[in-house]
């Protein structure tokens, strides 16, 4: 009997197989008919080897490497997100220790939360009149909210048991919140942080299709227009293997922060 | 008496009354002294507030009334001069055994060097048996592993007064037992003062100098305190075919069972009506046991 990863792997090749089959028959053209079709594997394939060869040329505004078209996007993501770390852990932090300001901006934050990321665009765009800080600016409130709530419940949230720990060794204040608080919450915090990098990617796409000129959201749109589906459709899954390896890269962080109660 | 290391005066503890404002008492009147060095125990029913008591001890929780003084200073807030062991071991998780140990000692004397530290923090490890287990998290460790490492950590600060919380309730049986030597042996290497609550009487007996027993709650008074005159070393298998043992353990039992509830409520005990007296408990020497009347040797100050 084969282990059960290996089994899985087996699975995972015949689904892919099964699913690339069903997608090449499904867009051969019947003999003789004219009209657009969706791109097959094969051709798409044949495609993303062209891309992926040289992801990184610029040849003017409307023709640049999907590299560049990826590393635009995330560096938006990063730019906005770090703002939004810096911003929303510290506060996190006040907002966790002190019920006093956790009551007094819940309304805030309850009302702020829900408001989609893209509807702020229109006054970002008039107050900051550049379309890429723009971008950055959603990115920003976009992912704030995950890691502030976050933040605030770890730290609201770490045991009685530590606090009293670090009283009883006479902690200083700010001693008790990185060697207790801190180490406490961090797996609850990082688990807002990966929820906000998860929705920052997802934001940046539409962000970009929105406001033009670069990254990988810009790039769909336009090649959308030039009716380039192999090209959508392997920016499609480009976006997703960038956002499975941010993901990634933050569950990596969270197992390092991990205990075991 | 002035001189003894701990004195609680009049401790109380009130909470706002539900119905017509009137303030219920969890305990009122607790008087109590510890003598430097010695190892009191207290029993009493849940409810009683026991583990208050120890908290305003530590100076995590606060008095309705009353004073706690230790070393002629008031105690007001935590101290590393009052360790404290919390009965689910409260190590931290993220931090391994040793670290759980050095963060402590580094607290405690933050002029010592990083050696220094190392070889105290080791040195406590070796008492309680977890040489080893150093690099290991307290999720790795056993129950029994991690009071251990509880117990170095607040004997390797070397408190003027150690708090136990029930160390061992959390504990099955036979690890109790052998945690209860281990605990033996490092206070007779260290004879630090020791103020500890349990619900095990046999365990108060190995333990202790003195037991404080508790009426049951609300207003619960501490009623006597109970001299442990076995000698030491003590040791489990062999304290209980001491001749006082069972004249002990039978005076405690009949207290928690019997007369806990029968003192309740502030009622006085026979003889002191006076308030100041009925304050301090009554001591008592169960093995002056003399026709199944407990002998009262005097009054506590």
């Amino acid at each position: 009997m084969l282990s059960l990863p290996l089994r899985a792997a087996i699975l995972s090749v015949v689904l892919l197989a099964v699913l690339l089959g069903a997608w090449e028959l499904a867009t051969q053209a019947p003999a003789g008919s004219v009209g657009a079709r969706v791109p097959g594997p094969s051709k798409l394939f044949a495609h993303a080897l062209q891309e992926l060869s040289d992801p990184f040329y610029d040849a003017g505004p409307n023709d640049k490497g999907i590299g560049i078209q990826l590393a635009y996007s995330i560096g938006r993501v990063l730019a906005g997100y770090s703002l939004a770390a810096l911003l929303a852990i510290p506060f996190g932090f006040v907002i966790g220790m002190s019920p006093m300001w956790r009551r007094a901006l819940d309304p805030y934050i309850q009302v702020l939360k829900p408001i989609s990321p893209l509807a702020w665009m229109p006054l970002a765009l008039y107050i900051i009149k550049d379309s890429a800080t723009s971008s950055i600016f959603v990115i920003f409130i976009c992912s704030i909210w995950p890691m502030l709530i976050n933040t605030a419940f770890g730290v609201a949230s770490v045991r009685r048991d530590y606090i009293n720990v670090a009283r009883t060794h006479e902690l200083s204040r700010f001693e008790t919140a990185t060697q207790v608080i801190l180490p406490a919450a961090a797996p609850t915090i990082l688990t807002g942080m990966r929820i906000s990098i998860g929705i920052s990617w997802l934001v940046i796409v539409a962000a970009e299709m929105l406001v033009g000129g670069t990254g990988i959201g810009y790039y769909v749109w336009n090649e959308w227009n030039n009716l380039n589906l192999s090209s959508v459709i392997f920016s499609i899954l480009m976006i997703g293997v960038i956002g499975m390896l941010l993901d990634q890269l933050l569950a990596r962080a969270q197992r390092l922060v991990q205990y075991v109660d | 008496m002035t001189d003894c290391f701990l004195k609680v005066e009049n401790l109380a503890r009130r909470y706002p009354g539900s119905k017509d404002g009137v303030a219920l008492a969890v305990f009122e009147q607790v008087n109590f002294t510890i003598q430097k060095g010695e190892f009191v125990c207290i029993i009493g029913h849940s409810g009683c507030g026991k583990s208050t008591i120890l908290n305003i001890l530590a100076g995590l929780d606060q008095a309705s009334a009353g004073a706690v003084i230790m070393d002629g200073r008031e105690v007001a807030g935590t101290s590393l001069d009052r360790g404290v062991i919390f009965q689910n071991h409260s190590l931290l998780p993220w931090k391994s055994t040793l670290k759980n140990i050095t963060f402590a000692v580094q607290a405690r004397w933050p002029q010592w060097n990083k050696a220094q530290v190392l070889a105290h923090a080791h040195r406590y490890l070796g008492l309680v048996g977890l040489q080893g287990a150093e690099d290991r998290k307290p999720s790795q460790l056993s129950g029994g592993m991690r009071q251990r490492v509880g117990i170095a950590r607040a004997f390797a600060i070397q408190p003027k007064l150690l708090l136990m919380d029930e160390p061992f309730g959390a504990l099955d049986a036979l690890t109790r037992g052998m945690i209860q030597e281990e605990l033996v042996r490092v206070w007779e290497q260290t004879h630090q003062t020791v103020f500890m609550i349990t619900h095990d009487v046999d365990e108060a007996i190995l333990l202790a100098d003195r037991v404080l027993l508790m009426t049951n709650g609300p207003r619960a008074r501490v009623a006597e305190s109970v001299v442990i005159d076995i000698p030491r070393p003590r040791d489990r298998s062999q304290i209980i075919h001491h001749p006082g043992y069972y004249p002990i353990r039978n005076h405690l039992v009949d207290f928690l069972v019997r007369r806990s509830k029968e003192l309740a409520g502030g009622a006085h005990v026979p003889g002191t009506d006076s308030g100041d007296m009925s304050a301090a408990p009554r001591v008592v020497n169960p093995m002056l046991l003399s026709a199944g009347k407990p002998v009262i040797a005097g009054h506590a100050g």
